[in-house]
């Protein structure tokens, strides 16, 4: 779930994959378009949501590094960055305050865009964007200038949360799940895999961590009984659209709650994937909310024993549902075939927020799979894509 | 200065229209890379990365010579060549 809010009349779908991207109209028979930026890794197509328009992509190919192409024409023509997002050089940080061993000393450079977000309704054209390694920048101009949001990536703390910037995940550490409150717009919630979520109430000046009640099962327990406060791996974090004080996120160790309380000595996560069957786990990717109803979410739970395959549950697809906000769980696996290994990615399921509500998925075995009765049945919209790493909805001309 | 004729590798064609051999002036590769700048915006942080290091996926080779080192001198005319390295999957 990257895309909380769908734009309004969304009528297509936009799959990000390892080799390039491609749009699908998701009215009537599904209808694949032919590729943009063929041969691209494309982790992630996002379109405004205040203006639906305006398209943003972050792309990379292996040789030329990362960047963000931009399109007002429903893909139709894009448009590079004109300054794409970039760490500051080693120089800058010659006379910080950081430890000598601090990696931003020696200077980060971006390896790809991994997560794109609009900004909140009151401040069109800005946009913020996560990168891999850990990093968060903002766009005042509609994506065509990049500048790095100077409270997180400068934050002293920073290399302390996120394992000094350590090469921890597969393919990279992540800032993502980038949440604009939609009431308060001031506030914004991160996830860094790893590192765990942070939360600033000043637009990205000061950041904070909020974790407690999260596991972090890949750490010791601390001796002295208390919790980590950061370190922790969350997949797919989301701020409730309908409900902004009601968040959910998938864990690399469960699946959590928080219902917001203001009176609270401190906001904890409630791991309501203790209530997922037992033999199926609460290990996933991504998180999916619906767009009005705050208390239904979907999540897609992949084999986290032995080695941590992270496909299938016993090779048994299936989407889990939750009507009563994780209380309570249902497999939803009509449709889907009985057998098979693949990986659902944290960015690759999305709905298209419509009256009568689909429902898609990805997997990195390049299927796509969607519903018209929010997971209750399951029909093959596309095979043979290259590995999705990302989809959402959008409203294409 | 020295003449300089640069090669550009189809991976960069979108930047310059599909222009392959581009002719500039320059004391440095560092600033070979500055004028293709000029020339062809975006084309520069394609090759070299925000630390001014070249990417570790381009080579650049001044004449027969992979070289890493943006303020390598080029004294004499020589033909520049960037290319992709082997990389992939």
């Amino acid at each position: 779930m990257t895309q909380p809010v769908a734009p309004a009349g969304a009528n297509a779908w936009m799959i990000g994959t390892r080799k390039g991207a491609w749009a699908m109209k998701s009215n009537g028979r599904p209808h694949l378009s032919e590729p943009w930026f063929f041969g691209h890794q494309v982790h992630h197509v996002v379109q405004d949501t205040r203006n639906p328009g305006t398209l943003l992509a972050a792309v990379r190919t292996g040789h030329l590094g990362p960047t963000i192409y931009r399109s007002q024409d429903s893909g139709r023509a894009w448009t590079e960055s004109a300054q794409p997002p970039k760490f500051r050089t080693k120089e800058e940080y010659v006379n910080s305050s950081f430890d000598a061993d601090d990696l931003r000393r020696q200077g980060l450079t971006v390896d790809h865009v991994f997560f794109l977000a609009p900004g909140h309704a009151t401040q069109p054209g800005v946009w913020f964007a996560g990168t891999s390694p850990i990093g968060l920048f903002r766009s005042d101009d509609d994506g065509v200038t990049w500048r790095g949001v100077e409270g997180f990536n400068d934050a002293p703390a920073l290399s302390k949360w996120c394992y000094n910037f350590a090469p921890g995940t597969p393919d990279g550490p992540k800032c993502h799940s980038v949440q604009v409150d939609p009431v308060n717009p001031k506030r914004l919630l991160v996830g860094l895999s790893g590192g765990g979520l942070f939360l600033s109430d000043d637009l990205g000046a000061t950041w904070r961590a909020i974790n407690s009640g999260v596991a972090m099962d890949f750490s010791p327990p601390k001796e002295d009984g208390t919790e980590y406060e950061y370190g922790h791996d969350p997949h797919d974090a989301v701020i409730h659209p309908a409900n902004p004080r009601r968040w959910y996120h998938q864990n690399h160790c469960g699946i959590y709650r928080l219902d917001w309380n203001d009176g609270a000595k401190e906001q904890r996560w409630k791991r309501i994937g203790n209530n997922m069957p037992k033999e199926v786990g609460d290990i996933g990717f991504p998180m999916t909310c619906h767009p009005k109803n705050p208390d239904t979410i979907w999540v897609v739970p992949m084999d986290g024993g032995t080695v941590w395959p992270r496909t299938s549950v016993e090779g048994k697809p299936a989407v889990f549902r939750s009507r009563d906000a994780g209380e309570s769980w249902q497999r939803l696996d009509r449709g889907l075939p009985a057998r098979a290994w693949h990986t659902v990615l944290r960015q690759a399921m999305a709905h298209n927020g419509g009256a009568s509500l689909e429902l898609i998925f990805g997997t990195t075995s390049g299927e796509l799979w969607g519903s018209r009765d929010e997971g209750d049945s399951w029909q093959s919209l596309a095979m043979g894509l290259p590995k999705v790493m990302s989809v959402t909805s959008a409203r294409l001309d | 200065m020295a003449a300089v004729r640069v090669r550009v590798p189809s991976l960069l064609f979108s930047y310059t229209n599909g222009v392959k051999l581009v002719e500039v002036e320059a004391n440095t590769l560092g600033e070979v890379m500055a004028a293709l700048e000029r020339k062809f915006p975006g084309l520069a942080f394609r090759v070299i990365d925000e630390q001014h290091q070249i990417r570790p996926h381009m080579n650049v080779f001044l004449g027969e010579e992979n070289v890493r080192d943006l303020d390598t001198p080029i004294t004499t005319p020589i033909e520049v060549f960037i290319v992709g390295a082997l990389s992939g999957g």
